[in-house]
């Protein structure tokens, strides 16, 4: 099975590509649109800020052949948001593969942003992606915009109230958290997407 | 709901793990990589890494061992020492850690922050702030403190450094109360109370903990987000899995 990284600038590409090896998948680092419609499955990393995660996608001339890709793709993190409609980040308009917009987390008392930290999943769909996830798995996120929950949504988590913590609609899926660094239930997420 | 973290602090000297006492003393604890991974599998929730030497040596962090790391573990991870530049920085995260921290520099240079959180974004960002009280009752910021010879007390109140920190853009805070550190009385909860207060990213309690307990206050007493400890860990003084049980008994949501 070929597995892509689409190298899009994220700086967690690296530890992407090291939480694939430690599944027994060496997954090449690539921009080249070839490699990228070529590949079984496709995963596109990125931590930063929306508006220039898009610039970025749109200098490598990548925006219209990834809505263009047919064989499942994930999104993490910033890239899961990407996937979407809009982002209220510097208000970017993102690849429109899932219908959701980004939203920035309210600041209230005791609700501190980022959201940073362990956070539980709650599985509130049946799909292949979050199968075998527990209701006491936790999953770690660093983030400051949040995907409302809507019917595209597979995991939410609570962060002064539900968010989606895990998305699909068609190919495309995206995970909030990081399941790079989520240990077992993010190595148990990302083995559920090589096998889809 | 969100999880109060653990957080084992590992002071990184040559290329090995060290602990001091009041941050002097230096004695090897171990090899990096052995130690990350025994905090990853006792459930430690992120591990910081110190390069305590880089910062007064004037040299950015040796990036080698990050990669190990990174490669190892799959706990998030955040490297500190002697990041001056967006460059540095970049290095540090494309060799796998997931943030960085910056202290001497930032307040050399306190632009750099505002640099760093528009390169990374702000959740990349960690603002490490060495506070002490001083007579006069004020807590002031220290500087280059991982070398004794050449830390320097500075006029500026670590409150004041916390809200600029804030405005220029630090996604977390690492508070550590130096007064407290390594002698395992008890984070200084009066400090971290006053830091909670104008505190509104992630703030991470450092120095003084010596029992479950300590750990409890920190949490239910200052609020904090993480409690981040060496020799408790190191020494095995204290155990993850059984503070986190403790924890979550004492009805602190840990990740169990």
């Amino acid at each position: 099975m070929s597995v892509v990284l689409v190298d899009a600038g994220g700086t967690n590409i690296g530890s992407v590509r090291y939480a694939l090896q430690r599944l027994g998948v060496d997954a090449a680092l690539t921009a080249d649109a070839a490699a990228i419609r070529a590949a079984d499955k496709v995963i596109l990393p990125g931590v930063g800020a929306a508006a220039p995660g898009m610039a970025r996608l749109r200098e490598l001339g990548l925006v219209d052949l990834l809505r263009s890709l047919t064989q499942p793709v994930l999104g993490v993190c910033l890239g899961m948001q990407l996937l979407c409609e809009r982002s209220a980040e510097g208000d970017t308009e993102c690849l429109g593969l899932i219908p959701a917009p980004v939203l920035r987390f309210v600041e209230a008392p005791g609700l501190r942003v980022p959201h940073m930290g362990w956070n539980r999943l709650e599985t509130t769909r049946h799909h292949p992606l979050v199968d075998g996830l527990g209701s006491d798995d936790q999953a770690y996120f660093v983030h400051s915009y949040a995907v409302p929950v809507g019917d595209y949504t597979l995991a939410t988590a609570d962060y002064g109230g539900a968010f989606s913590a895990v998305i699909a609609r068609g190919n495309f899926h995206g995970m909030q958290f990081h399941p790079e660094r989520s240990a077992a239930v993010g190595a148990r997420l990302l083995g559920n997407f090589l096998k889809l | 709901m969100l999880s109060r973290r653990l957080i084992p602090c590992l002071d990184v000297r040559d290329g090995k793990v060290v602990k001091g006492v009041r941050f002097r003393d230096h004695v090897v604890m171990g090899e990096i990589v052995e130690l990350a991974l025994r905090y990853r599998d006792e459930g430690a929730d992120e591990l910081v890494f110190y390069d305590i030497t880089a910062s007064p040596e004037g040299r950015s962090v040796d990036r080698g061992w990050v990669e190990k790391v990174a490669r190892a573990i799959d706990i998030p991870f955040c490297v500190a020492g002697g990041i001056r530049s967006v460059n540095d920085a970049r290095a540090v995260l494309h060799a796998g850690a997931d943030k960085i921290s910056v202290n001497s520099p930032a307040l050399e240079r306190p632009g750099l922050i505002d640099e760093l959180a528009a390169a990374f974004g702000v959740q990349c960002v960690v603002v490490g702030i060495d506070s002490l009280r001083d007579a006069d009752g004020e807590w002031r910021v220290r500087q280059y403190t991982g070398d004794p010879s050449k830390t320097q007390a500075l006029p500026r109140r670590t409150l004041d450094w916390m809200t600029e920190a804030q405005q220029r853009g630090a996604g977390e805070i690492v508070l550590n109360c130096m007064g407290s550190d390594g002698v395992r009385r008890g984070y200084d909860l009066e400090q971290l109370q006053a830091a909670r207060v104008i505190c509104n990213v992630p703030l991470i309690a450092s120095g003084g903990a010596g029992e479950p307990e300590h750990f409890r206050d920190a949490f239910v007493e200052a609020d904090v987000d993480g409690a981040l400890a060496a020799s408790v860990f190191h020494s095995g003084a204290i155990a993850i899995p059984a503070l986190k049980n403790y924890l979550h008994e004492q009805g602190v949501p840990v990740r169990l």
